[in-house]
């Protein structure tokens, strides 16, 4: 229901942030965020307002909990096999369209 | 490359993705028949329909789409309301998801057309702009979103904002909807996939109640890929364990409180109040109307909003045929319905799943179905 | 209530179902037979048999808001739209080009004298000569500032339509996606959006010839990917050419600056405009060939083989996203932000 991109804070005043997505700048309100915002963080926008500050060790954490859903839900392969396979499919997207010709 | 590979491409690894689709199915084996689950979430929807998830879902799994379109649901004579306004003069502006929605017989586009002062916006600030660059007109932001979309209209609404500015809201309330699919007693939904950005303001908490109340599994997913693909994972788990729990996947956003400063922001100006969902029901408490003390600045107390020469009241008749809501709650199909394809077709939809591209009724009258793609591709090599 | 009458909305003029509905129930009409390809084949522009040649026709009328924007002008779309439709079906020599001019009492000369000079090095750069126009004024609020129309005449010995893909051709797209929409999208909402958003606008009769001397008879469908973007392209030339066409999305080159606006605003890249690229169709055996030859001209350095052809589910477009397939459903009225 509604769409937030997440992006990195490089510059506030007052209650607006200049906000970095990915090469695009957009100056953002920070009226409701949940917490204190400052330069170097992560927040994710929605309509024009930053409606969250995202923690940095809670991506990581994330990427754990998927790991742990995997581990309670029954056998799983190896993952390191599996990151290793994920960037080959990544780099080769190009290639398959070729080869699959 | 550029992009934060931390934040981003981690949660569309198609490897991790196989092996999520694979512990669900093992999920859904264990089980041993089929399960229907319910995400409430327009967004959820899109994720689902752009990354092409379906396509990875075991057979035996029914992913329905809610009433979690804050536009889709939005009613025929709200709609009416801004287009009336439009027509009387107003400069009515509004997120671009809301202009070619129908009112009972006209949207804002057609309003639009025939020389209205139609603006879209990316963000209410910019409706505050237009107010203040015109101090001579009236300016009405025609306010649409769940929770968390209306926080932002609050936080405008807190502010010292021009006299020529006010609000037509029809923001709705996520929490209230899925009571309602709950409480159905012929619903098949046997877990839900919460909205991740809904929850970042009102905390993932809200759903306990619910959860106990209901004997119905939540889990909370962000909108990547692999959120979704995971917390579904998390559900099919909780219904294969038979456990009523809530659970949080979506951690790196969403906490069990939620944000203090929105929700006090939000309550401050809104109050719940029962509204009609387009072809849904009257949901108690899906509304957010605007404070008794905040009259000046609500467009439905400032103007006579006169939606006769608008309306069309044959097409608000039809509405009593439309499945939407059972549709929702998984208990028909898009062609039980009379009206799907005839009265009803995408350029002037009767309910909420004609409206929105991802909808049920859209899908199947756009592909004559739902599309299996599994495999296609795949023989021509 | 009042009744409703029809009316021409912008959904007619956005390059999707609304607008192919229209030209077909109310111009198609106009069709004559002819000897080549006529307007009832609604491609890129018409062919006309001259002698053992053909006359390729085309004509293009700009309304781009606003009117300067970041890479380009009107001017120099209304030059690069109308070489580039000659170019998608083959004709890379314009011949001659016409402009006429429809301009609101009021407008500045001196932006009228901008946009010329950007015409008269669009035009150098795609080696096309204005032979004639036309110029009127209307009153004020008759027109949004400035309205031009300009027709392409070019001879060519082979025709290339947007219906010649056949199952098993692999498509290219010859750079990147969505720029140019991305970039009058931010400008026109106001967006406040700052960074590298630039239009793509630039002829591509150029890069159209290195793919054609390249790949010969072996491109055999070609498309401008401008409003409706490559979805838009796509679903004409499966609808066209009777075969489904499957994308393998992370193959699409898209810029990081174009993809973060997009995912902003809740917009697909491939549904966005362009105004300097091409799709074209190729026998497979000849893929890899126009595939260098394309990344050799300075147009053409990230284009990339992206679909292909298949048999299953003639007329529609797949999106392979690596995670999983989905239809993509043909584009449908002008692209406005969302907010979910
Ligand atoms: S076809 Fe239309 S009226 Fe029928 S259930 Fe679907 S949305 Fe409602």
């Amino acid at each position: 229901m509604c769409l937030g991109v997440p992006g990195k804070v490089l510059a506030i005043e007052g209650l607006v942030a200049t906000v970095d997505f990915f090469g695009v700048r957009k100056e953002l309100r920070l009226d409701i965020v949940d917490e204190p915002v400052t330069v170097g963080d992560y927040v994710l926008n929605h309509v024009g307002y930053a409606i969250r500050r995202i923690p940095p060790g809670e991506v990581q954490e994330t990427l754990a909990l998927f790991e742990q859903i995997l581990d309670v839900s029954g056998a799983r392969e190896d993952l390191m096999a599996a990151d290793v396979r994920g960037e080959i499919a990544a780099g080769q997207a190009t290639a398959t369209v070729r080869a699959k010709a | 490359m550029s992009r934060d590979l931390t934040l981003e491409l981690k949660f569309r690894d198609p490897a991790r993705a196989r092996e999520l689709a694979e512990a669900m199915q093992r999920n859904l084996d264990a089980i041993g028949r089929e399960v229907s689950v319910m995400h409430v979430c327009g967004s959820h929807e899109q994720a689902i329909a752009r990354f092409g998830l379906r396509a990875v879902l075991p057979r035996q799994l029914r992913l329905i789409m809610g009433p979690g379109c804050p536009v889709c649901v939005t009613d025929g004579p709200e709609v009416d309301e801004a287009v009336a306004l439009a027509r009387q003069g107003v400069h009515v502006c509004t997120y671009g998801d809301m202009l070619r929605l129908p009112g009972t017989s006209r949207s804002l586009a057609d309003a639009q057309g025939d020389g209205g002062k139609v603006h879209v916006v990316y963000s209410v600030d910019q409706a505050v702009e237009l107010a203040r660059a015109h101090p001579a007109d009236e300016v009405v932001f025609f306010a649409s979103g769940f929770e968390t979309t209306a926080v932002a209209t609050a936080a405008v609404a807190l502010t010292a904002v021009p006299e020529n500015f006010s609000i037509l809201s029809v923001h709705k309330y996520v929490p209230a909807a899925m009571d309602l699919v709950a409480e159905s007693k012929e619903s098949k939904i046997e877990g839900f996939v919460a909205a991740g950005h809904a929850a970042i303001i009102t905390g993932w908490g809200i759903f306990e109640p619910f959860a106990r109340k209901t004997g119905t599994p939540v889990v909370v997913a962000g909108f990547e890929p692999l959120d979704i693909l995971a917390a579904i994972v998390k559900l099919t788990e909780l219904i294969r364990d038979r456990k009523a729990e809530v659970f949080n996947a979506y951690p790196r956003c969403v906490t069990r409180e939620g944000s203090q400063p929105a929700q006090q922001t939000l309550w401050k100006v809104f109050e719940t109040r029962t509204g009609k969902w387009r072809g849904i029901a009257a949901v108690p408490g899906g509304n957010l109307d605007l404070r008794a003390g905040l009259a000046h600045l609500d467009a439905r107390k400032r103007f006579r909003i006169d939606t006769v020469p608008v309306r069309d009241d044959e097409a608000s008749g039809l509405e009593r045929e439309c499945l939407c809501g059972t549709i929702m709650m998984g208990l028909a199909m898009p062609h039980d319905c009379p009206l799907f394809g005839k009265a009803c077709v995408p350029e002037s939809p009767v309910g909420a799943c004609m409206v929105s591209s991802e909808g049920t009724c859209r899908i199947w009258h756009t592909y004559g179905g739902a599309p299996d793609l599994r495999a296609v591709g795949a023989a021509s090599t | 209530m009042e009744k409703v009458v029809q009316k021409i909305g912008l959904k007619h003029g956005s390059g999707g179902r609304a607008m192919r509905q229209l030209i077909e129930e109310v111009f198609l009409e106009l069709a004559s037979p002819v000897d080549g390809i006529g307007l009832g084949a609604l491609d890129d522009g018409a062919a006309l048999r001259v002698g053992d040649q053909w006359l390729v026709v085309t004509t293009d009328s700009h309304v781009v808001h606003p009117i300067f924007f970041p890479g380009g002008d009107i001017g120099r779309i209304s030059v690069c739209g109308t070489v580039n439709d000659l170019a998608m079906m083959g004709a890379t020599e314009p011949m001659a080009l016409t402009c006429a001019v429809i301009l609101e009492d009021g407008f500045l000369r001196a932006d009228l004298e901008r946009i010329r000079d950007s015409m008269k090095a669009a035009a150098a750069e795609a080696g096309a000569p204005f032979v004639t126009g036309d110029t009127k004024v209307v009153g004020k609020g008759e027109c949004d500032g400035i309205f031009l129309n300009t027709t392409g005449v070019a001879l060519t010995r082979r025709v290339v339509t947007d219906a010649g893909l056949r199952p098993g051709d692999l498509l290219i797209i010859t750079g990147h996606v969505g720029d140019h929409g991305m970039a009058i999208m931010s400008k026109r909402h106001d967006l406040g959006l700052q960074g590298d958003l630039r239009s793509d606008v630039a002829p591509v009769n150029g890069l159209v010839r290195a793919a054609l001397a390249a790949g010969g008879d072996d491109v055999v469908a070609m498309k401008d990917p401008t409003r409706g973007g490559v979805a838009g392209s796509l679903h004409e030339m499966a609808a066209k050419g009777k075969v489904g066409v499957i994308i393998e999305e992370q193959a699409v080159p898209v810029r990081d600056q174009v993809r973060a606006a997009a995912d902003m605003l809740g917009i697909d890249p491939l549904l966005v405009a362009n105004e300097g690229k091409a799709v074209i169709g190729v026998r497979a055996a000849s893929a890899e060939k126009v595939l260098a030859a394309l990344r050799a001209h300075p147009l053409g350095r990230h284009a990339a083989i992206f679909a292909r052809a298949i048999d299953e589910r003639p007329g529609s477009v797949i999106l392979d996203t690596g995670l999983g397939k989905r239809l993509l459903a043909e584009p449908e009225g002008e692209l406005l932000p969302r907010i979910c």
